[in-house]
């Protein structure tokens, strides 16, 4: 025993088999070892810990572990107990419960980087996933998932600068300040961005865009719905212009949106990316990211992907499929920092999540769920205006699941109103007046809200403004 | 009499489920659904439709989705579900690297509680104070196991928290006005990931070979250290298992050459309680939780990952940082000037900081070092096992114990009956048990790295070994057996050949129905690449296995 060390425990923990005192002498036995410290003979003194961890007495007992978790956990107040209308990346849509079912099997949950014959389950649900992505998008490849949309779009306009050799991106529109603090920090040793901003009521003019693409741009980058839920954008003519001077159209997507709207690439996208999370993923106070990238099947672009793909191939019995890494000298598992960027461990069981969400709503599912959110979405926009106490600018565009709303006619902050409407139990928006410099606050509205729940939220913004 | 199932000694008569599952598309009927979305009312309806009505990008062409009911939805999945290994199924020791311990299931409790599944990230951070002391009381417990003076938890999994540790690295010297540090020194056997995300991030890489023991010998490093060195990016106890005992030698190199010194402690499971980054120096480090911590590594994710900093370093980690008032409350400090800035959306994988702070709370310290004991006593008991089999070494370091994971050589059993370590692990399978090979390159010639962890009694350790020695035995007697494996898997064995060739790959159903079926894409605008614009010359073919 090391000394000054603490004493090794005399009971074993219960998820620690060979703790067990009498196992594990025995195996120091076999190993002519007298002691478990002998092993850490590489170790030099100076490095070691001299004193135990400085940290809270255990709880061993699995009943005191929940009581002690419960406890912690009841200070937060849930959605179901509250009415929630924040979005801003997060988005609560329903969770069918099959995909809880399905992402909570132990063969899926614990499983890892097993290989294609023993994990042949995984890499079918994975291969399947990227094949209904594929017909949502009408693209031909679709990754593995990468960590989030972050990661996505930085990963897509990177790709750009390799695929054109070029260094300029114009990011297009509103999108989010976290996610471009992401994608700033990413490309910056290869890319410069500009970034056109617009305001809630008018999209970036075309003439404007023009102005700032040229022949180093790499890409144009737009996003759709935006980060106000416009979804508007002209990506025809964001294309013409793109590939008129040689850059790419690169389009951040919500794939929940597709069932309604045109996927990009049928406009001229040639990178199309985002978060899965929409997908049956569902909140846990914003952990549960994935992201997707999705191109056409030209090896200039699928020969610059970072991520793991997924082949289909027969194997030797005719009537079974099989699948394989394709071009797996890509990434940097083959090749170290020879490899694209890199890939690690990801989001693959939210890969397989999102697959059994578009398996069970099909394309008729798709079609009314995205119908029921610009139905309520137009609904909360209209009926918050009708009440004359605050602005929706842009109110006459169409807008998926998102929308400003902002308070100057009532002369408030956002961060009271949003004070005043969480003491009646409603998380009424995400306060943007930060970044757009007027009072105003991000609204969210997805089929989980019914008409009573806005009219729920309207009645109290009425009690709360006037 | 009952002839009882018997395991001493023996591998297990297995096989998996084999369903013959077809692809999801080959499912259903038009007309079949799984689940109805909730139709507008009336009055939503009614401000709705103009705008549906005028989208100028309305789909028209429904997406080619399957239309399957909900029974055979659930079927299809569970099937496949049941054609993969997970950890709570098998000996998974055979995942090295990998630290396949016990994911308990308590922890996957709360984090299907609505206290954590039905929160917003973005509400009041009043009604998130549950969450908010959850993960600053993580973040605390992580900087005590590592030494270190804070700790944010956003990355979203290991190589993300490597990376955005390079980027602090970037920032620092950015604004000490030293950017011409443009080199990282990494290792052979430090994980891909650290030379991959510090070449994203701008750095060129200098990558030590190891020495006879593993590590590389400390002239190596200071040949290589200069003005221009960022940092030094190195796993220890190395992928091999072999702690380099100059590490204490090699930060001291590398601060006085002004460089920083990162950690990766992606898997510290053999050393928790033991040795830590504070105590060697190094100025930075980094977790995988569903390594060390137990969260569960879901088919490849979400994971989740923790980076600790000197005090010095603080101000730079990502934005927001979680602090404490004097009230006692929680809140977000968005102000951070120095911060990278965001790695993540939000405040991590929160589900995973749930479960690795209840599996920390679990264990308390004296736990924790239980742990580190028992993986290290584990592997050490595997180390004189499986090298007791014949044509199986372990290179480097000859005569030393190792920490919590072995890199095995099965180069003797492939020179002497043609069986490689892929195929070997092919054959494996048919036990139920996994086996990997190693990160590439194959430094260690037909290797095999196996990490038994706390978690696998005696007699599993035992039942693994006997796998391995009857696989090795057929690899004599009926090579063509192991050849020819997998026997008891769900599919039969597969070929590589068309996952190389742009014309033959088809990584969606999509391009299948395109390359084979005849079906034309649809012709789409798309970009042209300007004449002359160089393609990209592809490096030499590799396999994962």
């Amino acid at each position: 025993m090391h000394e000054n060390a603490s004493p090794s425990p005399t009971t074993a923990h219960p998820y620690i088999p060979n703790a067990a005192p009498q196992v594990r002498d025995g195996m120091l036995a076999e190993l002519g070892v007298n002691s478990v410290d002998e092993f850490f003979a590489d170790i030099p003194e100076a490095l070691r810990l001299t004193r135990p961890l400085d940290l809270p007495a255990p709880l061993t007992s699995e009943a005191e572990l929940v009581r002690h978790m419960e406890s912690l956990l009841s200070a937060n107040v849930t959605t179901r107990q509250a009415l929630n209308f924040c979005g801003a990346g997060c988005y609560q849509h329903h969770v069918p419960v099959v995909c809880s079912e399905v992402n909570g099997r132990a063969e899926f949950l614990t499983a890892y980087a097993g290989e294609t014959y023993e994990d042949h389950g995984k890499f079918q649900a994975l291969f399947e996933y990227a094949s209904m992505m594929a017909e949502l998008l009408e693209m031909d490849v679709v990754t593995i998932p990468t960590y989030d949309g972050f990661q996505a779009a930085a990963t897509a306009l990177r790709m750009a600068t390799r695929i054109t050799h070029r260094s300029g991106l114009v990011v297009v529109g509103p999108v989010g300040q976290d996610k471009l603090s992401k994608v700033y920090d990413y490309v910056a040793p290869v890319a410069t961005v500009e970034h056109l901003s617009a305001d809630p009521v008018v999209p970036v003019p075309l003439a404007e865009i023009a102005r700032h693409v040229g022949e180093d741009t790499a890409a144009v980058y737009v996003e759709l719905p935006d980060a106000h839920g416009c979804v508007d954008a002209d990506l025809g003519a964001l294309a013409a212009l793109a590939h008129n001077v040689g850059a790419l159209l690169v389009v951040g997507v919500d794939p929940i949106a597709l069932g309604v709207l045109d996927p990009p690439s049928a406009a001229g996208a040639d990178i199309v990316c985002g978060d899965i999370q929409s997908l049956g993923l569902g909140m846990q106070a914003g952990g549960a990211h994935g992201g997707f990238l999705a191109v056409h099947d030209d090896p200039r672009f699928v020969l610059e992907l970072p991520s793991r793909l997924f082949g289909l191939t027969p194997t030797g019995k005719p009537g079974e499929i099989g699948f394989r890494d394709v071009a797996y000298e890509r990434t940097s598992l083959a090749a170290r920092e020879n490899g694209n960027e890199w890939v690690g461990t990801a989001a693959a069981l939210w890969g397989i999540t999102a697959g059994v969400y578009l398996a069970l709503h099909g394309p008729q599912g798709m079609a009314e769920l995205g119908d029921t959110i610009i139905d309520r979405t137009h609904y909360a926009m209209q009926t918050l205006a009708g009440t004359g106490l605050v602005e929706v600018p842009g109110i006459d565009r169409p807008h998926f699941r998102e929308f400003v709303v902002d308070l100057a006619p009532s002369g408030r902050t956002a961060a009271d109103f949003l004070k005043a409407m969480a003491q009646r139990r409603i998380f009424a928006g995400v306060d943007i007046s930060a970044e757009s410099g007027s009072q105003q606050v991000l609204l969210c509205t997805t089929e989980v809200h019914n008409q009573r729940d806005i009219d729920t939220l309207v009645a109290a913004v009425k009690e709360v403004l006037a | 009499m009952i002839t009882f199932p018997q395991r001493d000694g023996h591998a297990r008569d297995f096989h998996q489920a084999r369903w013959n599952e077809q692809l999801i598309f080959d499912l259903g009927s038009p007309g079949e659904r799984g689940v109805v979305p909730p139709a507008s009312e009336p009055a939503a309806a009614a401000a709705g439709e103009p705008v549906r009505r005028s989208l100028r990008n309305r789909r028209n062409a429904a997406p080619r989705l399957p239309q399957i009911s909900q029974p055979q939805v659930l079927r299809h999945y569970l099937r496949l579900s049941q054609e993969t290994l997970g950890a709570d199924l098998n000996i998974d020791i055979g995942q090295g690297t990998c630290t396949m311990k016990y994911s308990p299931k308590v922890n996957d409790t709360f984090v299907r509680s609505p206290e954590v599944s039905a929160v917003h990230p973005l509400q009041p951070v009043d009604t998130l104070q549950g969450l908010l002391e959850l993960i600053h009381r993580l973040e605390r417990m992580i900087a005590e196991i590592s030494g270190l003076h804070s700790v944010t938890l956003q990355p979203g999994a290991g190589s993300a928290a490597i990376y955005a540790n390079v980027s602090m690295v970037r920032k620092y010297h950015a604004v000490r006005g030293e950017s011409h540090r443009d080199e990282v020194i990494t290792t052979g056997f430090s994980h891909p990931s650290n030379a991959a995300t510090a070449k994203t991030a701008g750095y060129k890489i200098i990558t030590l070979q190891g020495g006879p023991d593993g590590y590389p010998t400390v002239e190596a490093l200071r040949a290589a250290v200069s003005n221009r060195t960022a940092a030094l990016m190195i796993t220890n106890p190395e992928d091999i298992g072999v702690f380099n005992p100059h590490i204490a030698e090699f930060v001291r190199i590398v601060h006085e050459a002004g460089g920083l010194c990162v950690y990766d402690q992606a898997n510290a499971n053999g050393i928790l309680g033991i040795t830590r980054a504070a105590e060697v120096g190094f100025d930075i480090c980094h977790f995988n939780l569903h390594k060390t911590f137990s969260t569960p590594h879901a088919c490849g994710g979400p994971a989740a990952g923790a980076c600790a900093v000197t005090e010095e370093l603080a101000p730079y980690l990502p934005s927001p940082v979680i602090v404490r008032a004097d009230d006692g409350r929680f809140d977000l400090d968005h102000d951070r000037p120095l911060s990278i800035g965001k790695v993540r959306p939000f405040y991590g994988v929160t589900a995973n900081l749930v479960r690795a702070y209840a599996w920390i709370s679990s264990l308390g310290a004296e736990g924790l070092r239980q742990v580190a004991e028992t993986a290290v006593l584990n592997n050490n008991y595997l180390l004189k096992k499986i090298t007791e089999i014949d044509g199986v070494t372990a290179p480097y370091a000859e005569g030393h114990h190792r920490i919590e994971q072995v890199r095995y050589s099965l180069a003797d059993l492939h020179e002497e009956t043609g069986v490689s370590s892929g195929d070997f692990g092919v054959r494996l399978g048919d036990f139920g048990l996994h086996y990997w090979t190693s990160h590439h390159p194959y430094s260690v010639p037909e290797p095999a790295t196996i990490e038994p962890t706390e978690s696998y009694s005696r007699a599993e350790l035992d039942e693994y070994v006997a796998a391995m020695r009857t696989v090795a035995e057929e690899a004599r007697t009926d090579p063509e057996k192991v050849l020819s494996a997998p026997h008891r898997g769900p599919i039969h064995r597969s070929g590589q050949d068309a996952m190389d060739d742009p014309e033959t790959w088809a990584v969606t159903y999509r391009a299948y129905r395109h390359k084979y079926l005849g079906e034309q894409p649809p012709e789409v605008p798309r970009w042209i690449p300007p004449a002359g614009l160089p393609a990209k010359q592809r490096p030499p073919r590799a396999a994962h296995r």
